[in-house]
């Protein structure tokens, strides 16, 4: 086993540290509108989840995973199960409607200020893609990260 | 979605609050919550007695696969209803007993119960599903809870032996089931088993009748424990007692009998059919009864004893066939068969369920299942001795239980082989009824045994790991309402004839019930000086004798050596398929990645080339290219060149990140060619994976200087070099082939009017194509968990290993 002391691997990176935590906000920020605007421009759950991915990437790259760990507690397992439920139920809504499986329903509503919007079933399935993608990179970059 | 499928899937869809319920609710026995599932759903089933007891059927469908034809229809006549009662009946009491035989502190109820609900959701799918394939799907759940529940124990090794060996043998014939499934599928055009009952002329002239009939029947036989297959059912008494009682011996067990007699309209004008399942149910009868005889462990004998009463029942089913084959118009002879099986299985689930319990009980208050350490109970448990004593003698046939009326006609049933002028049945046949009489000789014996040995005799409680006494009321209520019923049954039990014996038998007769003929059960003690009643005579002189000489029998049971048995046989298959298994990967499994990755790349190749040249693509036409732009010539340098320069890194750092300009390259090449959403996927990926690469940095080895043999070089190259050139040969041939239009002018069109959105890619990736994207999430979850594990697992084996060097050292 690696008896090296942990602090000879690190050295000063304070540039990066403070960095890290703005970019990382701009980063999230930039994910979660990749994630909303999948169905009308380039984006979506799995590219939203992957931005998303390598913002916290970043952040285990300039801390370490202790720290995010303590930042964020996410259970990144639980969130990939959590991701394949929300994918599966929303496949198998269509069901409880008489509908063949993943039958997909959308409908147009009318919001103050935002105007007339749609409302579609595909934003929760790919909510669904979205977690999977996140935990499932977290989960190995975390293992794989983690044990030495 | 209906109410009735609402009520085949309440189990399930209550399932997932337990664990809640569990943590949350830590004072109160979670199974009164659970309880409330079967009693809610018996008292629903129930109801339906009046539709069914007048020959209606409901029918009510939920479009799942319509373009496959796959649809959950649920489909609720006399023989699904039956089940339905049993399911929910038993498993309400069984839930009641459960709650005081498992504590509450020390056991992890919360899976317990998922388990079980688990089951019961399955079992009533498999019940009241009319699309095969939707059956399949559930009859698969019930292997998978009941190996869930046989390994619920999971830290004895008994356990996952018995938990694996009845998944192995089960799913085996579920699979081989499937293969008859797509079989008739393939004959009738459709999964409905009412559709295949309609066109049974034409199943019976195909020539895959008697394959899609045998792969059928593995399916029913090895879940119903028929020979040679009934060895997991013995090992999968390691699950708590309630499970044995549930699963084990009233409800999945006879799901095979529910199979045999849902498919009966289907092949039963077959000969073979009749053969097959009387042959097998027959014997099976004879080895579950002989077998059950030199048990010492009171759940064995018990295990014995259920593989031969299915044995018992399945003949019965094969026996009944011959009701078509009979030229009389009045009074059909030979239903008596399917008649004598409906109500044995019912009686069969309330004595079989009773004496569980009750073994269970003993178990419980004393610590033991072992005859040979227990005896005498009789004065400090009366009421459980009661219990087993109605529950033994109705297994033996006695009067006046509800076993003897249905045992008598089993009798009744064989000796009608006399009178049968078909199939050789009157010759070859007359084996039956002999193999049936000692067959219950053996069945009366051990039935004896169970409460002689346990309750009577001297009592020396001093060996027993518990101080015995009486249960405690609620554990002796459901074992109790099964013995009074047993009682009851056999007194009344014209109260089952038109209620659910007679429906239950129509649907296994639709063409005689079609034909004009009536199905009358008429079930009552005395039918005068019978060759039945001269047979348990019989079978009681012959048995009692049996059992007062036991002792100078019982050695030729020691006469097969453990090699050449059933089980032993079972445990060498597996012992030899593990080390060829090994020998053969040792061969290839060298342990470095590059060895893996050259027998991946080429494996491709050679498909894709052998492909190409089968299908003749090698004609180039090179008309339709675009002008290379100067920076596209320029981005394609950068990439060649610092691909090149991997090859020549001697560290890795400089490789890693020169792999991650190739990957950007390529990035760029997306954004010239107008695909920003793979250009930003690209992007990402190379920025995780480099970041990945950079993480796991420090712990790789040093890329050694002298590792490589010249020859190895030389190999690695020619792949390396043939898989860019297929790659490269695969991109010209999809470019001057286009014999098929593309699909992409169907999502231009479409993408807006079928499914509202704009981006192209991303309603085929959650739409059109929704299905490939569920799936590869669900691969994904899968992946991601295993390289969990499997680094957790590793980690904590070296850890482990580690602790005890340290420990070696300290010693020194």
């Amino acid at each position: 086993m690696d008896m090296k002391p942990k602090s000879d691997k690190r050295v000063n990176d304070v540039i990066l540290q403070t960095a890290a935590v703005i970019i990382f906000f701009i980063i999230i920020v930039f994910s979660i509108h990749l994630f909303f605007s999948g169905h009308y421009s380039p984006g979506g759950g799995f590219i939203g989840g992957l931005m998303t991915a390598a913002a916290l990437v970043l952040l285990l790259l300039a801390f370490d995973s202790k720290t995010l760990a303590t930042v964020l507690p996410f259970d990144y397992r639980r969130l990939t199960a959590l991701g394949a439920l929300i994918a599966v139920l929303t496949a198998m809504h269509s069901v409880f409607f008489d509908l063949p499986f993943f039958t997909h329903a959308y409908d147009k509503f009318y919001l103050p200020l935002l105007g007339e919007e749609t409302l579609h079933t595909a934003i929760a399935f790919d909510l669904g893609v979205y977690f999977v993608v996140i935990g499932v990179t977290m989960t190995i970059i975390q293992t794989i990260g983690e044990s030495e | 979605m209906s109410v009735l499928h609402l009520a085949i899937l309440l189990p399930l869809l209550a399932a997932p609050f337990v664990p809640f319920l569990f943590r949350a609710l830590k004072r109160i026995h979670t199974g009164w919550f659970v309880l409330i599932v079967p009693t809610l759903l018996f008292v629903y089933f129930f109801r339906y007695i009046g539709i069914t007891s007048d020959g209606g059927v409901v029918t009510e469908t939920v479009r799942w696969m319509p373009s496959l034809g796959i649809n959950f229809t649920a489909y609720v006549d006399g023989l699904g209803l039956l089940f339905a009662l049993l399911i929910t009946g038993i498993g309400a009491l069984v839930v009641l007993y459960s709650i005081y035989y498992l504590n509450k502190d020390k056991e992890s109820l919360g899976h317990f119960y998922v388990y079980l609900l688990l089951f019961m959701g399955a079992m009533l799918g498999v019940v009241l599903s009319d699309n095969m394939i939707v059956m399949y799907m559930f009859w698969e759940l019930t292997s998978i809870s009941s190996f869930l529940l046989i390994g619920y124990w999971y830290e004895k090794e008994r356990s996952r032996y018995g938990a694996q060996k009845s998944m192995l043998i089960t799913v085996f014939g579920g699979l081989s089931m499937l293969g008859g499934i797509v079989l008739l599928e393939s004959m009738v055009g459709s999964f409905s088993i009412r559709e295949m009952v309609a066109n049974q002329a034409v199943i019976v002239d195909s020539p895959f009748f008697i394959p899609a009939m045998i792969l059928i029947l593995l399916g029913a036989f090895t879940k119903s424990a028929q020979f040679p297959f009934h060895i997991w059912l013995p090992d999968a008494m390691e699950a708590p007692t309630p499970v044995s009682a549930y699963l084990h011996s009233a409800t999945m067990v006879k799901a095979g009998l529910y199979l045999v007699a849902r498919m009966s309209p289907v092949f039963q004008e077959s000969s073979l059919w009749l053969w097959i399942i009387v042959s097998f149910g027959t014997f099976t009868l004879f080895w579950g009864s002989f077998n059950a005889v030199k048990q010492t462990d009171l759940k064995g004998i018990l295990a014995y004893s259920t593989v031969s009463q299915l044995g018992l029942i399945m003949s019965l089913l094969g026996l009944g066939a011959s009701a078509l084959h009979y030229d009389g118009v009045d009074d059909n002879i030979f239903m008596v068969a399917t008649i004598a099986a409906i109500f044995h299985l019912i009686n069969h689930a309330t004595f079989k369920g009773s004496l569980f319990m009750m073994v269970g009980i003993v178990d419980h208050e004393t610590g033991t299942r072992d005859i040979r350490k227990l005896g005498g109970l009789m004065t400090v448990m009366p009421i459980t001795f009661t219990i087993a004593v109605i529950g033994s003698l109705s297994m033996a046939g006695l009067p006046p239980f509800n076993g003897f009326l249905s045992k008598e006609m089993f009798l009744k049933a064989t000796t009608k082989v006399f009178s049968a002028d078909f199939f050789a049945l009157d010759t070859i046949g007359l084996v039956i009824p002999v193999v049936a009489f000692i067959a219950s000789v053996f069945t009366f014996v051990y039935s004896l045994l169970i409460f002689t040995r346990t309750f009577m005799g001297k009592p020396h409680f001093e060996k027993l790991p518990k101080q015995p006494h009486e249960a405690p009321i609620g554990m002796l209520i459901p074992p109790a309402i099964l013995a009074v019923l047993v009682v009851v049954l056999g007194f009344i039990p014209n109260v089952l004839s038109n209620t659910l014996i007679r429906p239950a038998v129509e649907a296994i007769y639709p063409s005689l019930v079609e034909g004009g003929q009536a199905v009358e059960v008429d079930l009552y003690f005395w039918h005068g000086i019978t060759p039945e009643l001269l047979m348990t005579i019989g079978i009681v002189a012959v048995g009692t004798l049996l059992f007062f000489t036991i002792n100078k029998w019982m050695g030729i049971y020691n006469r097969i050596p453990y090699r050449l048995t059933l089980n032993g046989m079972y445990d060498g298959t597996l012992v030899w398929s593990n080390k060829a298994a090994y020998r053969f990967k040792d061969n290839y499994m060298t342990g470095f990645i590059r060895s893996y990755l050259i027998y991946i790349f080429v494996f491709m190749s050679g498909m894709l080339l052998i492909s190409m040249w089968w299908f003749d693509l090698f004609n180039f036409s090179f008309g339709e290219m675009a002008e290379i732009a100067p920076y596209e010539y320029v981005l394609g340098a950068v990439v060649i060149l610092s691909a090149f320069a991997i090859l020549f890194m001697r560290s890795r750092l400089p490789a890693i990140i020169l792999l991650g300009v190739v990957g950007y390259g390529v990035a760029l090449f997306f954004v010239f060619f107008e695909a920003p959403d793979l250009a930003l996927t690209q992007l990402v990926i190379e920025t995780v994976s480099v970041a990945l690469f950079l993480l796991v940095f420090y712990h790789m080895p040093d890329i050694s200087k002298k590792e490589v043999r010249m020859r190895f070089k030389v190999g690695n190259a020619i792949v390396s070099v043939l898989v860019g050139v297929t790659v490269m040969l695969l991109s010209f041939m999809t470019l001057s082939n286009k014999s098929i239009s593309s699909i992409s002018e169907y999502y231009k069109e479409n993408v807006y009017e079928l499914a509202a959105g704009k981006n192209m890619v991303n309603v085929v990736l959650v739409d059109f194509r929704g299905f490939d994207t569920l799936f590869e999430i669900i691969v994904l979850a899968v992946a991601g968990l295993g390289i969990y594990t499997m680094i957790k697992f590793r980690t904590t084996a070296q850890r482990t290993k580690g602790e005890d060097e340290h420990g070696h050292e300290a010693k020194k």
